[in-house]
């Protein structure tokens, strides 16, 4: 009797990690739905790339293929609204209001989001901040790991993971000492 | 009060931040404690550090996948269940081809065995998990581990250890299934046992093939006329692992 057990050594390597993709994209995306889309393209493109999987990371395999596709949706967003992207690692999500030149433009993104909270306040972190930040403190991944899941050199992790922790850090005090 | 900026800037900062993390070695780990003990802005970033963490675990909440999305994804993982499942037809054709794809190195001719058999295999392993019996020969090395079994079977199992990939030969020891005297080879993962049962059966290899029990996994395939049994209470995706590096040793 023969049959296929694709389904089931499939099922064994990504069905496990379905909390950490789905945890990402929802933090990626910042929408329920959207997120559902984006876990369920994943897992077909992992399916479809499964045979070709080797090594012993199935989390951070499937982990990147989640953060692919969650870009992906990112990108036909942006025509249809404002998504705060970032351009690259030295730029911020732009904000509309009158800057003081004084300030740096993280400084700047704490002052438009004065009275969010910290959820809201990640939320808000530009895209590449965000991601290492949610897959270190939440997913709670070793550099290394993140690294690759996120396609940049560790030093950058480093950095990334830095600036995010500033940024939420006045948020953080701030609700300590009201 | 500190302000955001007053946190800000030592060349060091990155390796706190490291230390933190648990990034460092023990070395650098202590270069690093020797640093701050003078150095207040270490110190500082050190406690905003632990004060960020706290404030993420109690605020910003982890989204687990809802119910319903598993549900589809585990329908669409095992095709012959996924005829009810709501959705599936729109991605059908995706998965489809992805499935042809798996299925063209996935195609498994599930071993016969005898009814009953899975059950047999854990309760082996159930019985060898009780204190003193997990190994007959206790041995980390497959060249004391192989002659052992000499004159205790009537064929030689395939001795392997897969140490290099983490899953170090612990030792063996002898099991009746099915009315049969059998090999039992003993892993480690981590502190989990695998044990993998190994005995002579006709037929054409075969790839492996998943079974659970009471929340123990078991693989099983046929190698070169020898049936192969992994069971485990690893996580899944790490017994299918294990089979896959075992078939792959020469």
């Amino acid at each position: 009797m023969g049959r296929i057990d694709g389904g089931r050594d499939f099922e064994g390597l990504v069905l496990p990690h379905l909390d950490a993709a789905y945890n990402l994209a929802r933090w990626l995306v910042r929408d329920p739905v959207a997120a559902e889309d984006v876990v369920q393209e994943a897992a077909v493109r992992a399916l479809t790339y499964f045979a070709s999987f080797r090594g012993d990371n199935a989390r951070g395999w499937f982990l990147q293929i989640v953060r692919n596709a969650a870009y992906a949706s990112l990108k036909l967003d942006r025509g249809l609204r404002t998504v705060p992207l970032a351009t690259g690692d030295d730029t911020v999500a732009a904000v509309p209001e009158p800057v003081d030149p004084a300030d740096n433009p993280e400084h700047t993104l704490l002052k438009t989001q004065a009275h969010a909270g910290l959820d809201r306040l990640l939320a808000g972190l530009p895209v590449e901040l965000r991601e290492t930040i949610v897959l270190r403190e939440l997913e709670e991944l070793a550099y290394k790991d993140i690294a690759q899941i996120t396609d940049v050199p560790i030093g950058t992790v480093m950095s990334r993971l830095w600036r995010a922790r500033r940024l939420l850090a006045a948020a953080a005090q701030r609700e300590a000492v009201p | 009060m500190t302000r955001p900026h007053d946190t800000g800037e030592c060349e060091m900062t990155l390796l706190v931040q490291a230390d933190f993390d648990g990034e460092l070695d023990a070395a650098q780990a202590a270069a690093l404690a020797a640093h701050r003990a003078d150095c207040p802005i270490c110190q500082a970033a050190t406690e905003s550090l632990g004060r960020v963490r706290q404030a993420l675990r109690e605020q910003a909440p982890y989204h687990r996948a809802p119910d319903a999305l598993r549900a589809r994804l585990t329908a669409r993982a095992a095709p012959r269940r996924a005829t009810s499942a709501p959705g599936w037809r729109r991605t059908a054709v995706a998965f489809v081809a992805g499935g042809a794809i798996a299925a063209s190195v996935m195609l498994a001719v599930v071993p016969s065995g005898a009814p009953g058999l899975p059950d047999q295999v854990l309760a082996g392993h159930l019985r060898a998990l009780e204190p003193g019996h997990l190994e007959d020969v206790v041995s980390t090395d497959q060249h004391t581990v192989k002659p052992w079994f000499d004159g205790k079977l009537d064929f030689a199992p395939p001795v392997k250890d897969l140490k290099a990939d983490g899953f170090p030969l612990e030792g063996g020891r002898l099991d009746y299934l099915d009315g049969r005297r059998v090999a039992a080879m003993v892993y480690g993962r981590a502190k989990h046992v695998i044990d993998l049962y190994v005995w002579p059966e006709a037929g054409a290899d075969t790839m492996p093939s998943m079974t659970e029990r009471d929340g123990y996994n078991i693989v099983r395939w046929r190698q070169n006329g020898m049936a192969l049994w992994a069971v485990s209470d690893v996580e899944r995706y790490q017994l299918v692992d294990f089979a896959r590096r075992w078939r792959a040793m020469p």
